[in-house]
């Protein structure tokens, strides 16, 4: 089935590094990916996991002290990680993939109005006459949810609550009809009711505009309202891919186990919840074996001595654990994401504590 | 821990508060909380969920003598602690209630060592012998926390995010108080870590005896932590039950569409699943002014005489659809 999808977007063995104080830091060492055109892809990881360094690559966002050691980014057939100047990504960041930032607060200029900032982007990469501009940006904003949009054409980022303001955010993200749209953590900043209203938009706009998504979040219960596939994400390297079904009903690394147990929806009052102990580790220096070893319960002794490669567990699911190895003992992932389905189904079923009906 | 509340200790009494802060027009003011008016007893987890705006952070404000009550009173051990109180009155209350702060990043000062940070308090009310008593006392207070002693000469920059929210906890624990103001204390950190500094709160809690008022957004987080919860929304606690009863009978239709917003960690379900946004124009506002009324024992909803009967028939539906499921 994969195969007769059209790939949009294909990192190879992708390294980036920054240089601190003399000192090398390998954010990203070595991540390959394929975007399916049309699809959902969402990264997971803690803080620091690299998640949004990795899509930094693709837009050229990078900070000054970053650069792509190793690898390529391929998108209609050219290079990204060949490009240096602004002027090289001029008609690609911002209009074939745009990104919309976790806090709208600081994403939007506090000193201009919302409707110059979206004009500013459209005129930028169309070149059409300030009147048709302002009539598109009109249209974006209504698109996106915000009523009486030409009477706040001329308001302040300030006179907006935070989820219209990510909603002008998205508007500008979209304006240009982008063909791969980044969200980065869109929604951490919000409250849970307004999230729900992001995820749904963002959602909506993509059946419309058939644009192809990453979505970047820490929190697996936005992953499972949003994503098609999902690639789980630490200390620099992606340790688990696989469709959304397969990474929450068969999830195969310790790490997709420990961040899936985390999740406050599962817990049981009186029984203290599960969380992953210690800290990710230092990318100042090369890490031996598997990254995860150090935090996991169930680590072998190979995992402190040699990096597992990608082990097939079918055609679309990949994880990168030496459990996985013929010669590993069986393990069963933890009680609380055993039959995840059959206890969210009774939660969420009629009687049950999320029953919404 | 019993159910019945004659038999359980009121520890904080907030009766009838309304807040309100000046705005530029002298005629109008901005009303932030409306009549709230629920007690906290001793020991429990008592959570305030609702959206930015709703007036929750004022609330717990209040409590802490930093926002005045405009009208109302709140109780601390039977004593008035709002409006003007003696100096020795309000020492007891700012060391007896102490808040932890949802971001730690911006709360802990990032020039000042650990030490410092966690001794504040310690030297702003001379609570300690000598420096050796200090220092021992900030040890203390650190292992609580499961930090180590030798942390205490490093910047906060130097730790982890869940680790920088241990020191905010360590900093209210060494005050030995026996109120909590937890102001959304996870929601700046990553859900791993949520879960290590929830279970850092329970077992302080239980060792020593703290009474915790949770302010959330999140009702997922809060069932796992809280005895009790209100609901407020726009200044106005709309429902307020023990944990299990909320989750199971939820009445208020914004009760409805907070648990309906909560994402659902399975992809299978979540494709069915659809936010109920709030309308608060199916609330029937004809009759007597909604009020908060007991409709079971311990579960208060804010309702007119006239959608009494309406919150009724929801409970009978809600319990047969109970029963079903357990038999």
């Amino acid at each position: 089935m994969a195969d007769e999808r059209k790939i949009i977007l294909s990192a190879k063995d992708v390294e980036v590094k920054f240089r601190v104080r003399d000192k090398y830091l390998t954010a990203i060492r070595g991540v390959s990916l394929d975007l399916f055109e049309g699809e959902t892809f969402a990264i997971v990881g803690e803080s620091a996991s690299g998640k949004s360094v990795f899509t930094k690559t693709f837009t050229g966002m990078l900070e000054s002290n970053g650069q792509i050691s190793n690898g390529s980014v391929m998108f209609h057939g050219q290079d990204l990680t060949k490009l240096k100047t602004d002027k090289d990504w001029e008609g690609i960041r911002g209009a074939k993939i745009s990104t919309v930032f976790q806090d709208p607060m600081t994403s939007l200029n506090p000193i201009r109005t919302i409707g110059s900032q979206i004009t500013e982007v459209i005129e930028k990469h169309q070149k059409i006459s300030k009147a048709e501009a302002k009539e598109q940006a009109i249209h974006i904003m209504e698109r996106v949810g915000i009523p009486d949009a030409a009477n706040r054409f001329d308001e302040y980022p300030f006179q907006y609550s935070g989820g219209m303001r990510q909603r002008i955010v998205i508007a500008i993200a979209l304006s240009c009809h982008p063909e791969i749209l980044i969200c980065d953590e869109p929604t951490t900043a919000l409250d849970v009711t307004i999230q729900a209203q992001i995820i749904g938009l963002i959602r909506d706009l993509q059946k419309e505009l058939k644009f192809t998504t990453v979505y970047i979040t820490h929190d697996l219960g936005v992953v499972a309202n949003v994503a098609d596939r999902v690639g789980v994400m630490y200390a620099g390297q992606i340790v688990e891919y696989g469709t959304v079904e397969e990474i929450f009903f068969e999830p195969q690394h310790p790490y997709t186990w420990a961040l899936l147990s985390s999740l406050p929806q599962l817990g049981i009052k009186g029984h203290e919840l599960s969380f992953i102990t210690g800290t990710p580790p230092s990318l100042y220096s090369t890490i031996k074996g598997d990254a995860f070893a150090p935090r996991n319960p169930h680590a072998l002794k190979i995992d402190f001595e040699e990096e597992p490669p990608y082990f097939k567990v079918s055609d679309t699911h990949y994880a990168k654990t030496w459990l996985l190895d013929p010669r590993a003992p069986k393990l069963e992932k933890p009680e609380v994401i055993q039959n995840l389905h059959e206890k969210i189904e009774k939660m969420t079923g009629k009687g049950g504590a999320f029953h919404v009906e | 821990m019993s159910n019945n509340a004659a038999d359980r200790e009121v520890i904080l009494s907030i009766r009838h508060v309304d807040i309100s802060f000046d705005t530029g027009n002298k005629k109008k003011k901005f009303v932030a909380v409306k009549d709230a008016n629920f007690d906290i007893y001793k020991g429990e987890t008592f959570a305030l969920v609702g959206e930015s705006g709703s007036g929750k952070t004022t609330l717990g404000r209040a409590i802490l003598r930093i926002n005045p009550c405009s009208a109302g009173e709140i109780l601390f051990e039977g004593k008035r602690i709002s409006g003007k109180i003696s100096k020795e009155e309000d020492r007891n209350v700012v060391r007896s209630i102490q808040m932890i702060f949802q971001d730690p990043a911006a709360s802990l000062n990032e020039r000042a060592t650990i030490e410092y940070c966690v001794s504040e308090g310690l030297y702003n009310f001379h609570l300690y012998d000598s420096e050796e008593d200090r220092i021992a006392k900030v040890d203390k207070a650190l292992i609580d926390v499961g930090l180590l002693p030798e942390h205490k000469s490093r910047y906060p920059h130097e730790f982890s995010g869940g680790q920088r929210q241990r020191v905010g906890i360590a900093r209210a624990m060494i005050m030995d108080p026996k109120f909590i103001v937890a102001d959304e204390p996870i929601s700046a950190l990553d859900v791993s870590i949520r879960a290590q500094v929830l279970n850092l709160m329970n077992k302080l809690q239980a060792e020593k005896q703290l009474t915790y008022l949770f302010i959330a957004h999140d009702l997922s987080v809060v069932r796992f932590i809280a005895d009790r919860i209100a609901v407020i929304h726009l200044g106005r606690i709309v429902e307020i039950a023990d944990s299990e009863t909320l989750f199971e009978y939820p009445l208020h239709p914004y009760t409805v569409s907070l648990l309906s917003a909560v994402p659902m960690p399975d992809p299978v379900v979540e494709r069915t699943r659809r936010h109920k946004v709030y309308d608060p124009s199916v609330l029937d506002q004809s009759g007597a002014p909604a009020e908060m009324r007991e409709i079971r024992p311990g579960h208060f909803v804010l309702a007119t005489e006239n959608e009494l009967p309406k919150y009724e028939a929801r409970i009978k539906k809600l319990e047969e659809e109970l029963a079903q499921r357990t038999q």
